[in-house]
């Protein structure tokens, strides 16, 4: 049964499409794309005057919890935020219980997402058995089994002589090695950027130098191997640097940024709220961090936009903030945050958001492409530029509600998304 | 009347809140002074003292406080309470809500503590020390005795000496004297000082020696070394030969000035016992102070006016 999209503005810098025009999908791929389309009468039609029609979005960081911490969240809760927040495919971390860090883990979320799934789920495993830093995990078994690549999210790797080994190793399979940059003797005891706010709110401070410190690291090891590196998170004026002189090097590196490394700084944590839903690693920086992971983003050093999705149910953030886990929720708020602070400001066009949100995450993480044209499988997600969003804990799909973003109106948010021509999501709402 | 419900953050607080405690306090050390050292004023009210990290001083003086007043004072602490088993501060906020106490003064070792428990129950809060955050009751009771013994707040120059950057005392008692027109200067190794000290609104300097002759008064703080996550300094002989208190230095400040310590001191380190002995030294007169401007806080939170205090 075949579905036409009729009159989207359709945006894929891939093939250099921009215009107002009709996409017929069919037998789950892009049948054709062009004017005044049409299709069999028993097919749907889904009207997409006024709304902007791309590739379908992929977060390239989440962590689904499942399994381990489902009451947090589980792969059917996730990805039914992920459909809510207009991606077709996240990509989830191994920092479950136990850790995902062998085929069998990988392959249980496989086949968890193939039967409960709304939208493509593609793990990442452990690039240490238990995320310990002590030995290296089975990567061949888990790239076999469905990993995409590999990361120990949540710790960086603390021996500098571990990560050459990982990194050795990794690019056998020419494997993503994806950093969770902190050097945990330098961070400490640290919850918040060390600066104004640490010593404002009394709490030990996190320095902008843990991380640049591993991003340097990192770097420099990768050109030493030769292995592929994805920075995750970068948060800091120093990192985003170091990505652009080691791009500028031809060093094979890629980064992303989350939103509320984007559109939050250190400035939001206050003395009357203590907000354990701003307190997140890495921690909320200063505006001029934030400023340049907006400009690094703009002028392409920074490839992707990844939410680090991490949900905790709410007896544990309702806790004293030292005391409280870190992480906001991402996935639902993530691109009407781009929409209201880039799109809306004029600061960044449509094709750009493809390219951070769609096309970039894809190719960090080597998956196929997808292209708005013929034959191109039909992985496409349908915006509303103009809805109005009230970010309220009723909004989400998720398990979960602690969200930096409680309480904001956002404008613009995703009405429709297909994941190989299957509706996951209809006039803004998941379909079952 | 007090412009605020709690008392958390000195930010809670305005200069003429300030002011009023201070001088309701006056009146009360007063009733501190008599045989018979109490007054009806808060009859039928109930006190907790929910002290979840270890103190004595600090207990005792609220709770001396609550009794002098005839409130009802019931002490929550951590080895008794619930919070050992596991249970939330949340859940604890809730249930001394659901007991319909008054006020509860909240001693813990995380920061912003005293807010999360203000956010689940009715009762008004006095933070007791929320981790390296802040300990307002102790800066009112410094600004008292620095007025009593110096006879004015405004224009003096108060060096804060010492472990600046773990320190709630010092947390409060910058704004604080900001707030009434003195200038406290921090003086620490840089090891000690917070990441951004002008963000609380101080002067820094690193040696003692060279503001000594300016200072009115010479505030040393306990080096607390059960905070420290790596020895800050190489060894404390070497920290009381750079930052300590002692007679040579004392002998340098202005004959006027003073010494003074939040205790626990800890004699031969920030402070030599001759000092901590010695005239200058206005330890104790802070401790004094401490019961009647813990007195006035709960008296003002709880809706008394001047003239219940010279009762």
């Amino acid at each position: 049964m075949a579905l036409l999209l009729r009159g989207g503005r359709v945006v894929d810098p891939q093939v250099g499409l921009d215009r107002v025009c009709d996409v017929v999908i069919d037998n789950g791929l892009i049948a054709q794309i062009g004017d005044d389309l049409s299709i069999d009468d028993d097919g749907t039609i889904v009207e997409c005057a006024e709304k902007i029609v791309v590739p379908g979005l992929v977060d390239m960081h989440v962590h689904l919890r499942e399994p381990g911490f489902e009451y947090k969240e589980d792969i059917a809760s996730g990805t039914r935020a992920a459909a809510h927040g207009g991606f077709t495919a996240v990509a989830c971390m191994p920092n479950t219980s136990p850790v995902c860090d062998e085929g069998s883990a990988v392959r249980f979320i496989v086949e968890r997402a193939a039967e409960r799934g709304r939208v493509r789920v593609h793990p990442i495993g452990a690039l240490t058995v238990g995320l310990k830093g002590a030995a290296l995990a089975e990567m061949g078994d888990m790239l076999a089994a469905g990993a995409v690549a590999f990361s120990d999210d949540g710790k960086g790797v603390q021996s500098s002589g571990m990560m050459r080994l990982i990194m050795d190793y990794a690019k056998q399979f020419d494997a993503v090695v994806v950093a969770h940059s902190e050097d945990e003797c330098l961070v400490g005891k640290g919850v918040v950027n060390e600066g104004a706010v640490s010593t404002r709110l009394g709490m030990a401070g996190w320095p902008a130098a843990a991380e640049d410190i591993m991003v340097m690291r990192d770097i420099r090891l990768a050109e030493l191997t030769g292995c592929r590196l994805h920075v995750a998170h970068i948060s800091t004026v120093g990192s985003v640097e170091l990505v652009r002189q080691a791009k500028a090097k031809g060093i094979r590196v890629t980064a992303e940024v989350t939103p509320h490394h984007l559109f939050l700084d250190e400035d939001a944590l206050t003395a009357e709220a203590y907000d354990t839903n701003l307190k997140m690693n890495p921690p909320l920086r200063t505006s001029d961090d934030r400023e340049a992971l907006v400009a690094g983003l703009l002028d392409g050093t920074i490839d992707c936009i990844a939410t680090d999705h991490a949900p905790h149910a709410a007896h544990e953030k309702a806790l004293e903030f030292e005391i409280a886990p870190f992480g906001s929720t991402g996935l639902e708020t993530a691109l009407p945050l781009v929409i209201t602070n880039l799109i809306a400001t004029k600061r960044a066009e449509w094709a750009d958001v493809v390219r951070w949100m769609a096309i970039n995450p894809r190719a960090s993480l080597a998956l196929p492409a997808i292209r708005l044209e013929a034959e191109s499988v039909a992985d496409i997600t349908v915006i509303d530029p103009e809805a109005r969003v009230e970010v309220t804990p009723e909004f989400f799909e998720s398990k979960s509600a602690n969200s930096a973003f409680l309480r904001a109106t956002l404008l613009g948010k995703a009405t429709e998304v297909f994941v190989g021509g299957r509706i996951a999501l209809r006039n803004g709402k998941v379909v079952d | 009347m007090l412009s605020t419900r709690h008392i958390i953050d000195m930010s809670d607080l305005s200069t003429d809140d300030i002011m009023l405690i201070l001088d309701t306090a006056e009146s009360f050390k007063e009733v501190n002074e008599r045989r018979i050292k109490k007054l009806p004023t808060l009859r039928g009210r109930t006190v907790v003292n929910l002290f979840l990290e270890p103190s004595t001083r600090t207990r005792t003086s609220f709770e001396l406080a609550a009794k002098r007043l005839s409130a009802d004072g019931i002490n929550f602490s951590a080895s008794t309470s619930a919070t050992v088993k596991g249970e939330s501060l949340v859940d604890t906020a809730e249930t001394l809500s659901a007991m319909a106490c008054d006020m509860v003064i909240i001693r813990h070792k995380m920061a912003g503590s005293p807010r999360l428990l203000a956010r689940h129950m009715d009762a008004h809060i006095i933070n007791g020390g929320d981790g390296m955050h802040q300990h307002p009751t102790q800066a009112l009771l410094d600004l008292f005795t620095m007025r009593e013994k110096l006879g004015h707040l405004e224009g003096l120059t108060v060096g804060i000496v010492g472990d600046v950057c773990h320190s709630r005392v010092a947390g409060s008692l910058v704004p604080a004297l900001r707030m009434v027109g003195a200038r406290p200067i921090i003086i620490a190794p840089p090891t000690l000082l917070p990441a951004r000290p002008d963000v609380l609104g101080a002067e820094v300097a690193n040696s003692l020696d060279e503001v000594l002759p300016d200072l009115d008064v010479a505030y040393m703080l306990r080096i607390q070394m059960e905070r420290a996550e790596g020895m800050p300094f190489p060894s404390v002989r070497e920290y009381a030969t750079l930052f300590g208190m002692n007679e040579a230095r004392l002998a340098r400040m202005k004959p006027e000035a003073v010494v003074m310590h939040p205790g626990p001191m800890n004699r031969g380190v920030e402070i030599s016992s001759a000092v901590a002995d010695s005239p200058r030294s206005i330890v104790l007169d802070q401790v004094n102070a401490g019961v009647a401007v813990r007195m006035a806080a709960m008296y003002l939170l709880l809706g008394g006016d001047a003239s219940g205090a010279a009762a």
